[in-house]
Parts: structure tokens; sequence; C-alpha cells
């Protein structure tokens, strides 16, 4: 995950310089949006001008997974769908976080069907879970902030963090 | 059935694992590219297979079904009044004109009328659903050609329409805002001029996006001529709305089979000659308009009085009775319970959703749940005209007509 | 041209393939033996102007009954009570044509067996119906003879089940869709 030098001897240049990479990390995270259905607008509207996303340093949408780190999962995932997700997940060079955005995505939503995967965290590694249907664009920015106070701490269990971390609302 | 194998050996041939691709003819020019489900230009998750020959397209194979959710099947196990919120995600760039259409088939089959208040709020609703999902559309195809400035501009309008919705609905964007027998809550005054002073606003600001596009030589260029279809292959292949009426044909069900009151209030009928992207996207421009005077006309004409009709056994009663009376109460149990129960039947109702004919087919049986529901999607047969359009265009050409089509793969995949 | 005539013109063609008209809430269903579907599609399409496939979709009528009659105390009409089915007419396939010359709208039904459901395939009348008869053999299993590209459009290619019939679980067969590991 992020720069974590926890296991070695912390001196005192070690840990400026980390705060200081962990500092930038945080300051440009650059999104791989996988819109996938109604989600997927609100993400629009959180990148668009009213819920400016830019001023968070992360405007810049790459829809390229080799040039991300940070996978918002937005909209219902089917199991044909699973596939294309995972390759995408794997496709990302580390250090990379997940964001599951609203309620298809993490626990398959109103979907009880066939074909919904109830939950995207049976195959892949999820951060923070943004609970809505279709969550509004504040949620999704307060789950970006948690995601910045997740790489601020750098590994360290952060108290606070605790409860955040696994519903944002 | 060999054409069969051949797709069948071209879609294996493109899963993850090293193999060696056999045609038929193993000296052909042709390449097969995968323009796969994730991609910022195809409108959602579709995946394309194009057969190219240089930069030539010579033949697609559109791929559905990274979306399906079992609607159809959820549809069978939910009453009439759950479902509701599940049309909301179909269309999910206008979702109250997907509230409209099926609360209007509902209301078919089981023999309600809805109050004369509460049809000009649908029609409000779905002319307004109608502006954002032009909006939506001819946002997203300028951004796909390069005009990024336009996608932000329409993104602005939205927000705001954004915020109309949120007066009238309670909610910003999925807002299950119809019941069976009306609407679930009246427009008062403070909604209606925020609504008014939204349509009084548009049209300058869709000036802007027309003084932007229209004569621009660089978007001329990638739409004028692309992607162009005949009027007879339109009618043959099932294509409907806005596609259809740039092709020539006068297929608008709003004039076609009038419900709600449409036939009371008067707009025209865009249509356009030349059946190709930029054709498809003068329609929407000009429909555009042609909702904000249908929305004006039912502001001015819209009547008082209750916005749910009066039928206890068939209707929800309002949520205060429910909580003091005693009939209401009960009526609200066998309602929830065992829901409306229309009369044993079929009946299909098609009205103009944003993309086309949007369409409800719904089997009864005679009791709480549909027995068959089926849903006319219109993007799923505009995407079957998609290799039509395709044939002989150029690569980057695929780009435009894709969002000149404007298909949404929440209602394709159901 | 009204709906009469329609009757008329197309009982004294196909004489006994036309089992049945209804007519419900305004709109008007005719009922078609298996075998004449696509001549009284192409009749309708020439003579009529029916040149518009709205819809085709497929049905299962496993175990339908007709539940308004528990529902007396509701005091609900009852509708034309359906006669009771048999496993020879489990399957059915509803066309949706329009007109749009007249403003016309018809429907048209054909009963497909259940052991081996098999149907003409209406895409030489009308090509609107590719994507639609692909759907209904995905969901239910019904085979179109005729139809240039039968796979499945939905499901992934190697899914064995149909999910749309009755004896199909909501939830589905588990084990039946592959997940990748984590």
């Amino acid at each position: 995950m992020a720069v974590n030098r926890s296991n070695e001897s912390e001196g005192f240049l070690t840990t400026t310089v980390d705060a200081l990479f962990n500092w930038s990390l945080k300051n440009s995270l650059w999104p791989m949006p996988l819109g996938i259905s109604c989600c997927a607008i609100e993400m629009m509207a959180f990148a668009g001008p009213r819920f400016d996303v830019s001023r968070f340093g992360a405007e810049v949408f790459r829809f390229s997974p080799r040039q991300s780190d940070l996978l918002i999962v937005a909209g219902t995932v089917t199991y044909k769908m699973a596939k294309v997700v995972r390759k995408i997940y794997d496709q990302m060079p580390d250090p990379k976080w997940v964001i599951s955005m609203g309620v298809c995505a993490s626990s398959g939503g109103m979907y009880r069907s066939y074909s919904v995967v109830q939950g995207i965290d049976q195959f892949v590694p999820v951060d923070v879970y943004v609970a809505g249907c279709p969550p509004r664009p504040d949620s999704l920015l307060k789950a970006l902030m948690v995601i910045q106070k997740k790489i601020q701490a750098g590994g360290k269990v952060v108290p606070e963090l605790e409860q955040d971390k696994i519903l944002v609302e | 059935m060999d054409q069969r194998k051949n797709v069948s050996q071209i879609l294996k041939a493109l899963e993850d694992r090293d193999t060696n691709l056999v045609l038929e003819d193993p000296i052909e020019n042709y390449m097969v590219l995968n323009i796969g489900p994730q991609h910022p230009a195809t409108h959602g998750v579709l995946r394309l297979l194009v057969k190219l020959d240089g930069e030539t397209v010579v033949d697609c194979v559109p791929e559905l079904g990274f979306l399906h959710r079992g609607y159809e099947k959820i549809a069978e196990a939910c009453s009439y009044y759950e479902f509701i919120t599940h049309t909301d995600r179909l269309d999910y760039i206008s979702p109250l004109a997907n509230n409209v259409a099926y609360a209007l088939a509902v209301e078919k089959i089981a023999g309600v009328e809805a109050p004369p208040r509460a049809q000009y709020i649908r029609v409000i609703s779905a002319e307004l659903a109608r502006i954002s999902s032009h909006l939506m559309a001819i946002g997203a195809m300028a951004m796909d050609v390069g005009a990024m400035t336009v996608f932000l501009w329409s993104f602005r309008e939205r927000e705001k329409l954004y915020d109309v919705f949120d007066l009238f609905t309670g909610v910003r964007f999925t807002t299950s805002y119809t019941r069976i027998g009306g609407v679930a809550q009246d427009i008062d005054d403070k909604a209606m001029q925020a609504i008014k002073k939204y349509i009084d606003e548009f049209p300058k600001n869709l000036d802007e996006i027309r003084r932007m596009l229209n004569r621009n030589r660089i978007f001329l260029g990638r739409t004028v001529g692309v992607g162009a279809i005949a009027a007879q292959d339109a009618i043959d292949i099932g294509l409907s709305g806005p596609n259809i009426r740039a092709c020539g044909v006068e297929y608008d069900l709003r004039t076609f089979s009038p419900y709600l009151v449409y036939d009371r209030l008067s707009f025209d009928v865009i249509t356009e000659k030349e059946g190709d992207c930029f054709a498809r996207y003068m329609v929407r421009m000009r429909e555009m308009e042609e909702s904000v005077k249908i929305v004006r006309q039912a502001i001015d004409k819209i009547p008082s009085g209750p916005v749910k009709a009066d039928l206890p056994k068939k209707v929800l009663p309002e949520k205060e009775l429910v909580y003091t009376k005693m009939e209401e109460m009960i009526h609200d149990f066998v309602i929830v319970n065992d829901g409306v129960s229309p009369a044993v039947g079929d009946t299909y109702v098609a009205t103009e959703g944003s993309k086309g004919e949007l369409g409800f087919y719904i089997m009864s049986d005679g009791g709480g749940n549909p027995w068959r529901l089926k849903i006319r999607a219109p993007s799923f047969y505009n995407l079957q005209a998609l290799p039509i359009m395709l044939k002989g265009q150029m690569i980057s050409d695929v780009v435009a007509i894709i969002g000149s089509i404007d298909p949404i793969m929440g209602e394709a995949d159901k | 041209m009204g709906k009469k005539e329609i009757e008329k013109r197309l009982r004294s063609s196909f004489g006994e393939a036309i089992v049945s008209v209804d007519e419900i809430n305004g709109q008007t269903s005719i009922e078609v033996k298996c075998e004449r579907i696509v001549e009284v599609c192409k009749l309708l399409k020439e003579e009529f102007k029916f040149n518009y496939l709205s819809d085709l979709c497929g049905a299962d009528m496993l175990n339908f009954e007709d539940l308004s009659a528990r529902k007396a105390y509701l005091a609900i009409e009852h509708g034309n009570p359906p006669k009771s089915v048999s496993h020879e007419d489990r399957f059915l396939v509803i066309y949706q044509l329009t007109s749009l010359e007249n403003k016309e709208r018809l429907r048209l039904k054909v009963k497909v067996d259940g052991d081996n459901p098999v149907c003409p395939s209406v895409t030489s009348v009308f090509k609107a119906a590719n994507w639609s008869e692909r759907e209904a053999f995905d969901m239910y299993g019904i085979e179109f003879e005729g139809h240039p590209d039968l796979r499945r459009i939905y499901m992934p290619e190697e899914y064995e089940h149909h999910p749309l019939r009755k004896d199909f679980p909501l939830m589905g067969v588990p084990g039946s869709l592959p997940l990748p590991r984590k």
C-alpha cells in the first residue's frame, strides 16, 4: 500500500521523507473511473463544475488503468463484468486503492437476482464503501477524504479512522 | 450455423488466454479489434468487435449483457408498487420518464385513471426528463468528438435541473415519483416558481451551446455524412425516437397514440432528412426547444385538484389518514400486501421515452405480482442498427456514431 | 382498416391456423398456430401495412391459474378465465405489430411446445426480430428455425440454464457462473 516502513527503525529523516511522500501521494490521486451504470452519472457530476474534485488534485480522470492509482467501481457488477473488473484491478500498478461506490457494488444493492454479484469484495479488496443509491457526490468526496487520511497515516492504525473505515454515508 | 461458429470463434479467441485465432482464410487481411466493455466512449458497458480493413470498418458485432440485472425475473417477484423504484434505473439519465411510462401501463391494465392535475404534472416531469436526457446526450457526444467545453456546460445546466427535481420530488436523481393512480406528492408554489424560472432561462443557455457547435467546422467535419441510415432500413430494424426522426420518418408516440394530455398541447414533431450524426444532433437540439414550449403550456393550463385517484381499493391512501383512520389503514394493509390485483389479461402500452419507444407489456394473472412483465427498451433496438451504420466508416467514426445513437446500457441490458 | 376486416381476411386465407381473436382493454390479440406465423406476418405487412415490429417476447405459462377467483373479498371483476395449460402449450411467443401509416397496433400470440420448443423465425419478414429472438432463446430456450445467428445475448455463452423459466430460482443456481479469485 502506501509508503510504509513501520518495521524499520524510524529515524528523523525517514519519517519526514515518508510524510512528504505521503502528502504528495494523497494530494494527487488519479482516479480510474469504472462507470458501469447509474452511479457513473453521479461520478461525472462529482467531476463536474459544482462538486469540483480538482480542488483535491484528482481531476485527472485517466481512463487507462496503467496510469491511475484509485479505482472507483461505480455501478452494478454482474458475473459477466466481474472478470473485467478484476483484470483492470490487476493492471493497475501499486500502490492502489479501491472505492466501492453505491450499494450495488458494495453488496448487490436492490438486485437480488441470478446475475448480480452480491458485493465486489468477493474478488477485489476494497478500502472504502460508499452507501447510497446513488450516493450524492458529497458522499464520494468524503470517501476520497477518508482515503487521503488513510494514506497520510501510512499504514499505521488510526483509531479515528476505524469508524470511518466501514461505511461512509 | 457457419456464421454462428465464426462469431463464436472470434469471441472465444479474444478471451484472456494465449490462443491462436484460426479463421477460414489464413491470408486474410482483416484485423479484429476489441473495443472492450471498459472504454471511455462506449456510453456504458458495450463491447464491440470490429473487423477492420486498414482503417475502414468491414463488419461489427456488438456484445451486450454486461449489465444484465434480471429485471424481468425480479418483476415477477415484486408487487406492482415495489417495481416503481426499479423502473428508475432503466434509462438512468431520465428516471422520471420511465416512472411515467410504467405507471401508465399498470393503470391501463388495472382500470385506474389519474386525475387531471396529476396528468399535467406527469407531462411536466416527462418533458423535463427529456431535456435532461438530451443535454447529456449532446454533452457526451461533443466530448467524444473533442469539444470538452460543451460537456461541462451541459453538466452545469443539468445540475440546475437537479435542483428543480429536488424541490418537487425530494430526490436529485432516482426519483420514483409517480404512483399507480397519480403522483407521490403535489407541486407546491415554490417548486412551480423554480420550474418557471428554469424554463425562462434555459433557451439562453441552450443558445450558448448552439453557437459553439452548429457551424463549427471541426464538429461538422466529424458528423456530417457519418453513420447515415436510410429511412426504410430504419423502419425495418426497429429504430425509434430521435434516431428515426432524423431519417425523415415522422414517428412520435405523443402524436401517434396520444396519452396523458398531449392532445391538448400544441407542439411540432421535429424531423430531418439525412439520417446522419449531424441530423440526429439537430433533432435533439430542436426537440429541447419543443419541450420548453410544452412545459410552458402545461404550467399555464394546469388545473387544481387532487393528485391521486379516489379508488380506495387500488390506490394507496394518504399517509396522514393511514395513521389516524381505520378504513384507510385497512386499505393500505390490503394494497401493500396483496397488490393492485388487476383483472386477468394483458396489455402493451408505449410512451415516448427520451430515447424512443419505451413500452411495457404486462400479463396479469389476477394476483398482486405481474405474471410477465416485458420492457421494450428503445436502446436495445437502436443498438441493433449499429452494424448497418458502421459499415464502410472509419475506425475513428465509431465513437461519434455511438454517441449520436445515444444508447444507455441500463435499459438495453435490462 | 378495421379489426373486423383483418380478422375476416385472415380467417379466409388461413382458416384453421387462426385459433382465436380477443379484445381486452381496446387492444386486439390474435392467436395463430405455430407453423403459419411467417405467412401471417407477411400478409399483415404487405396488405395491411403493419410494417414495424415494436416488440417480440416470450412467456412461460407453467402453472398459470386465475388468482382473481381467490380475491372475492376485494370484489374485483373477473376477466376472461384462462383455459388450463397443458405441457404442450407451455411457452408463448408474443409479437406486437404497429402500422405507421394507419396508426394501429396488433398483437399476435403463438403457442410453443414445452418439451421441444421450436418456432419459425420471422427475421425474413421483420429484421427487427433478430436480437429479440436471441433474447427469447437466451431466457426461455425457444429455438427459432431459420434465424441467421442464434446464440445467447445476455448471459455468457457457456451458461447452461434458461433464467426466465418459472422453475428457475430467482437467485440462480450457485456455481453456474464463475467468479475470478481474490
